[in-house]
């Protein structure tokens, strides 16, 4: 037995565990084995009301979008301008990391450059505008304008160097497998 | 939440109108993507519920209402970057520690780490960019999230008053 086919069973072994634990929580009445289940359950609906249409528009963006549009904005050529509309394009996403990843795949596979690639995971994860308006409303705007003015310029950069880097090594972003 | 289901449904409704065979392809595209990634959502979702349930609110308010700075910055971006929170909960938590005399300073680590570094994204982080770059990618998170951190103590005079 290979180690892929160890790991799949040991992965199967846990969720099992994990679903028989909450389970028999539910049943004896065991606290925090309950708030676990109840956890899920939350998180699940909140994920699942916003996925479906997260995917369908990759989907679209799949088929309409040509792939010369997105090498112009978002290619290896687009240096600067490439980062900043990365992090134009992270600011009107929703959910954060989670969706950003395939998103960030589908502008891959449509010729975005890698570093304008991290730029964009990073951004959608601290720069989207519903969320900082949000935040600013119980930290204070000034709170809110420290952490872009220093975080944007230290996404960009690092992630300038991180594409430099993985550039010359064949590396290449997956589809999910 | 709304408008974005009815922005969604009048894309799909356009691009049925304008191509046909395009927007069933796309509807496919969007199926298949998802049910491959599906099985590391769930892994994610596991990963959330257990977290949560061991550092729920409360304890999250006690480790990071008691501490110096120092502590606080290393607690705060821990539990930032093992923990996955909405920013619907986690800004109102925010509020209430900030009234609870907790640092802007403190704060600032621990919501930058919550958003950038994800511990519970992991699983499907490597999907798709590989165990090592995902790596890299959230060590690099956690570093300009505590530069952003210093950055925000010494706006706020947290880290040592102006002359």
């Amino acid at each position: 037995m290979g180690l892929k086919t160890v790991t799949k069973y040991a992965r199967g072994a846990g969720v099992v565990a994990y679903a028989l634990f909450v389970g028999y929580s539910f049943l004896t009445g065991f606290e925090p084995g309950k708030t676990i289940g109840l956890n899920l359950g939350y998180f699940s609906l909140g994920m699942l009301k916003l996925l479906p249409i997260a995917f369908i528009l990759i989907g679209l963006f799949e088929v309409w979008v040509k792939k010369e549009t997105v090498e112009k904005y978002f290619g290896t050529k687009s240096g600067l301008r490439g980062h900043v509309g990365g992090i134009l394009l992270a600011g009107t996403t929703v959910g954060g990391l989670y969706v950003a990843f395939p998103v960030a795949y589908t502008l891959y596979s449509k010729g975005a450059d890698i570093g304008v690639i991290f730029t964009f995971i990073a951004a959608s994860a601290i720069c989207r505008v519903p969320m900082i308006i949000f935040e600013a409303s119980f930290m204070g705007i000034k709170f809110s304008i420290i952490r872009l003015l220093f975080s944007i310029p230290l996404v960009i950069f690092s992630s300038m160097l991180l594409g430099k880097y993985l550039a010359g090594r064949n590396y290449r972003i997956r589809d999910g497998e | 939440m709304y408008y974005l289901y009815v922005f969604v449904l009048i894309a799909v409704i356009v691009s049925f109108l304008a191509d046909r065979s395009k927007t069933y392809r796309a509807i496919k595209v969007a199926f298949r993507k998802f049910i491959k990634i599906l099985p590391a959502f769930a892994s994610m979702l596991i990963l959330v519920s257990i977290v949560l349930a061991l550092l729920p609110n409360s304890v999250i308010l006690h480790l990071l209402g008691g501490s110096n700075m120092f502590e606080g910055v290393i607690l705060a971006s821990s539990i930032g970057s093992i923990t996955l929170m909405p920013g619907f909960i986690a800004f109102p938590l925010c509020g209430i520690l900030l009234s609870k005399g907790v640092t802007y300073t403190v704060l600032s680590a621990f919501t930058t780490t919550l958003m950038m570094v994800g511990f519970v994204t992991f699983p499907i982080e490597k999907k798709y960019f590989g165990v090592r770059v995902a790596i890299i990618r959230n060590v690099a998170s956690l570093l300009i999230a505590v530069i952003v951190a210093v950055m925000t103590g010494i706006f706020y005079g947290e880290i040592f008053s102006w002359g």
